[in-house]
Parts: structure tokens; C-alpha cells; sequence
């Protein structure tokens, strides 16, 4: 097995940054805009993107959710594992409201289908954008973009790209893992 | 424990604690689903379910329908008073006949205890019991359960007494099961004619004074006078069984603490509680059948993720 760092800490902190003030560019003062973190690993990105914006850049009113998508996924019954569902917090109406939805990895697009499926449940927003950290360009299944995008990355299928956050008691790294 | 430890529910008996954990958290998610605009979701929609009952049924029924139709599976129902079990099918018959349609799931109600445990031998489906005679009814009992786990923070170290009809009723007997699996303390309370005799080898209190029982617990779960199993007289009239066992506002109140009362309906307003009871904060009834219907998703989607294709 061997590992290669994808980013280090103060890269991920630039990228953040860089993020945020893309983010501010096309949303203004956040009054209309929603951010909705895809469970489990969006919501790190979603929370510390939310952090950034609101105590570096001071913009008040940034509205911050984490969507479960367990139950909206294709694959339910064709691993060999149940699906283990996350909580889902959406404490606002998100009818038409301009969400983006945040995720670390972007790698086939299917959890984002199931996330634009789920987000249905709760209304018709305006409309919706994506922000990843990695995008696993040539990976797709679907045809979905990120219209934001922390570092592009060319892997093959064997590797696994990892995402660490502070939070989950690492420091803030990214790495690309060949078994 | 990402999965259960059974590929059938057909009662609490088969389940470990783990399994009700399981369930439970699984059905928090589902409880949040069905409070949203928009209460559907398509994880089941290449499952077919039938709803077999063999006896009557209005609320576990619909619950188990609309719990099916939440997770996006196709339904067919069938009661017998309409099919051929009347004309002398075999229940495996009948079964092996739906199952033939492509059917994954059965969901079954019947008059005879064990049905669902026989059924489960001999035919090709994930089996769950929805009450089988006066023997098990596992998904009421993990509602109840789920309900005073949401009303007091935990089941365990409660005490909990099922107050009523325990001879004839098989939510009071998957009710001890699931009660003592997560560490509460069960009382059975009612005339001595309605108790199984070596109830108390299950390791539950017996109580026939009503007001003992009601000062000992912190849940009591009445239960319906289930006059039509009974082919005898177990109490002179109904007027003193009423006097004896009814809980009324009067006697909650003279109470040194409060108390939650639960029902798994059909009410026999009067009976066994009085309306005023009924309606009071004190009762969880109503928050009851709401759990059910998240419960009883739960339960068919942690069953239908270990179907194969």
C-alpha cells in the first residue's frame, strides 16, 4: 500500500479560503443561499466552510444543513452491508432558495443523484450548485460537474482518495491511497 | 451492527438487544422522514409486500401499508373473509400462490399462535408477524418500547406495568420480551382470572391491586378486555371489572407521581381508561400509532436490505 499527500493543512486552508470568497462572489450577503453539507463526509467541508465565512469574511446570515441520502441511494440491496443512515438537519425552508450542495470527494456522481433527489422532499428550490473539495475527474458515471472545486484529480479506480479534518482528530490532509 | 441479527421478525423473542437498538435508530431517521413536506422515500422500490391477514385489523393494517408505501414497495393485501382460504386452501397454499406473483415480503397477521414461525419454514419469503393468536405481535411491542424511550429518555431501569387482559393478549407477552431485553422492570396487573398461570417464570411482578401497581410504575400500558377471544365468564360484569381495573383522572391524581399511560388501541373508552385519561398529557396514545408507522419502516427496511437478488 503506499500513500502520496494530495494536500496538506495550509493547502486545504488556502483552498477554503479560495472557496469562500468564490462562494461570496456569486451569493453576495448568503440571504437567499443555502448551504447543505451531503452526510457523512460533506458535513466537515459544510461546518468549516460555514466557520470561515461567517468569522473571516463576517457575512451574518449563513444558513448551514446536512442531508442524509441513505434511503434515496441506488445501490441498496446490492452490497453485502445495510445502509446505515445519517441524521438529516434542515431547520429552514428551502423553497426557492439557491442551495449549493458540499461534499469532499466528487468520484462517480451517484451520491449527488440521490442528494438531488432527496432535497426534493423538502420543497423546489431555485435553484442548485455543487461544491467539492476533490473532484475525481474521468470517474463519472453521471453526467454532474462541480461548479466549485478545491484541487482536480486525475486516479484511477483502485486508489482511494482520503479526506481528514481536524474535527474527526487529524490534521487536515488529503491523501491518495493505492492498495 | 450495521445489520440484523434475523431475516424474519417473527418475534421479539428471536431479536437480540443489539437488533432493537438497531431498529430503533434506524426508525429516528424514518420519524424525520415522515415529518417532512414530501413523507416518501424509493429505497424499496423493486420490493413487493403482501399484507396477509387472517384476522381482522384497522390500525396495525393501515400502519403496515403506509409504512410500505413511505419506502416506495409495491403492495397487495388480502384478508381472508374475501379469498379461498374460506373455499379450504392451506395457508401454505395460499402463501406459495401470492409468493408465485413475485412477491418478497409477507406481512402477516393469523389467529394461530406460531403461523408466522411455521410459515418462515416452508416458504421462500422474509416473513413478519403482525400478531399470531394471543402469542406474539413484535412490532406493537417495539412501538411501545420506542414510545417510552422517546416520552422518559430510556427504557432501561424503568418500571413498566401492563395493566388488563394478559391471559388473551399477545402484545402483552412480546412486550415483557422486549422490555426485559433492554433492562426494565415488568409488572403484569389485572384479576387473577386474566393472568396466565407461571407468568411469573418469565420473571415479571404479578399484581391484582390496580392502585399497588400504578404507584409502583412509571409506564402503564393498558390493554383492551379482548372480549372476543374469551369463551368463558372471567369476570362477573364488565361494570366491576371497570370498578376494579379502570383508570380514571381521580386515581391518576391521587398518584404520588406522574405516570404515562399507553394504549394499543382500540380504546374501550370507559373500560379500561376513561376518556378524560385518554386525552390527558399523560396518555402517549396518539404519539403511538405515529411511532408505529416509523417503526414499522424501519423494520421492513433493515428486513428488505437483507434480501438478495
Amino acid at each position: 500500500m503506499s500513500q502520496k499527500v494530495l494536500l496538506n493543512s495550509i493547502e486545504v486552508n488556502i483552498i477554503l479560503h479560495r472557496l469562500a470568497c468564490q462562494l461570496i462572489e456569486n451569493h453576495k450577503d448568503f440571504t437567499n443561499t443555502v448551504l447543505i453539507g451531503i452526510q457523512p463526509r460533506g458535513k466537515y467541508l459544510a461546518n468549516r466552510l460555514a466557520l470561515v465565512l461567517k468569522e473571516e469574511y463576517k457575512i451574518k446570515n449563513v444558513q448551514l444543513g446536512h442531508l442524509d441520502i441513505t434511503f434515496f441511494r441506488d445501490d441498496f440491496r446490492r452490497g453485502d452491508k445495510t445502509l446505515e443512515a445519517n441524521t438529516t438537519e434542515i431547520d429552514f425552508i428551502i423553497e426557492n432558495k439557491n442551495i449549493v450542495f458540499i461534499d469532499d470527494v466528487l468520484y462517480t456522481g451517484r451520491s449527488i443523484r440521490a442528494a438531488l433527489t432527496a432535497i426534493q422532499s423538502f420543497g423546489r428550490p431555485n435553484e442548485i450548485e455543487l461544491l467539492t473539495l476533490i473532484d475525481r475527474r474521468f470517474s463519472r458515471h453521471l453526467p454532474i460537474q462541480p461548479n466549485y472545486r478545491g484541487r482536480q484529480v486525475d486516479a484511477i479506480n483502485e486508489e482511494k482518495v482520503i479526506v481528514n479534518w481536524k474535527e474527526n482528530g487529524n490534521e487536515d490532509s488529503v491523501y491518495l491511497i493505492n492498495n | 451492527m450495521s445489520e440484523l441479527s434475523v431475516n424474519h421478525l417473527l418475534g421479539i423473542k428471536y431479536l437480540n438487544k443489539q437488533d432493537i437498538q438497531l431498529i430503533f435508530e434506524t426508525a429516528d431517521h424514518f420519524k424525520e422522514i415522515i415529518n417532512r413536506p414530501i413523507k416518501k422515500v424509493p429505497s424499496l422500490r423493486d420490493i413487493t409486500i403482501a399484507n396477509l391477514f387472517f384476522e381482522n385489523s384497522t390500525r396495525t393494517k393501515l400502519s403496515f401499508e403506509l409504512a410500505e408505501k413511505r419506502l416506495s414497495a409495491d403492495v397487495i393485501n388480502f384478508s381472508a373473509s374475501q379469498s379461498s382460504v374460506k373455499k379450504g386452501e392451506t395457508l401454505i397454499d395460499t402463501v406459495n400462490n401470492i409468493l408465485s406473483m413475485k412477491v418478497d415480503m409477507v406481512v402477516m397477521r393469523h389467529p394461530n399462535p406460531g403461523a408466522g414461525v411455521f410459515l418462515s419454514k416452508h416458504v421462500d419469503a422474509s416473513i413478519i408477524n403482525a400478531g399470531d393468536g394471543a402469542h406474539e405481535h413484535p412490532t406493537q411491542a417495539l412501538l411501545d418500547s420506542y414510545s417510552i424511550r422517546e416520552r422518559l429518555g430510556s427504557v432501561k431501569g424503568k418500571n413498566v406495568a401492563i395493566v388488563g387482559d394478559i391471559l388473551h393478549s399477545r402484545v402483552a407477552l412480546s412486550n415483557i420480551y422486549a422490555l426485559q431485553l433492554q433492562g426494565a422492570n415488568v409488572m403484569v396487573c389485572g384479576p387473577k382470572t386474566l393472568i396466565p398461570k407461571y407468568i411469573d417464570k418469565l420473571g415479571v411482578k404479578v399484581e391484582t391491586n390496580l392502585i399497588k401497581a400504578l404507584n409502583w410504575c412509571d409506564v402503564a400500558n393498558m390493554l383492551r378486555v379482548q372480549n372476543e377471544r374469551m369463551d368463558m365468564s372471567y369476570f362477573p360484569t364488565t361494570r366491576e371489572y371497570t370498578q376494579q381495573y379502570g383508570v380514571t383522572k381521580n386515581i391518576l391524581e391521587s398518584l404520588d407521581k406522574e405516570i404515562t399511560i399507553m394504549h394499543p388501541g382500540p380504546i374501550n373508552r370507559g373500560v379500561e381508561i376513561t376518556s378524560d385519561v385518554a386525552d390527558s398529557e399523560h396518555a402517549i396514545i396518539l404519539d403511538q400509532v405515529q411511532n408505529g408507522v416509523a417503526i414499522r419502516m424501519a423494520v421492513i427496511y433493515l428486513l428488505a436490505s437483507k434480501i438478495k437478488h
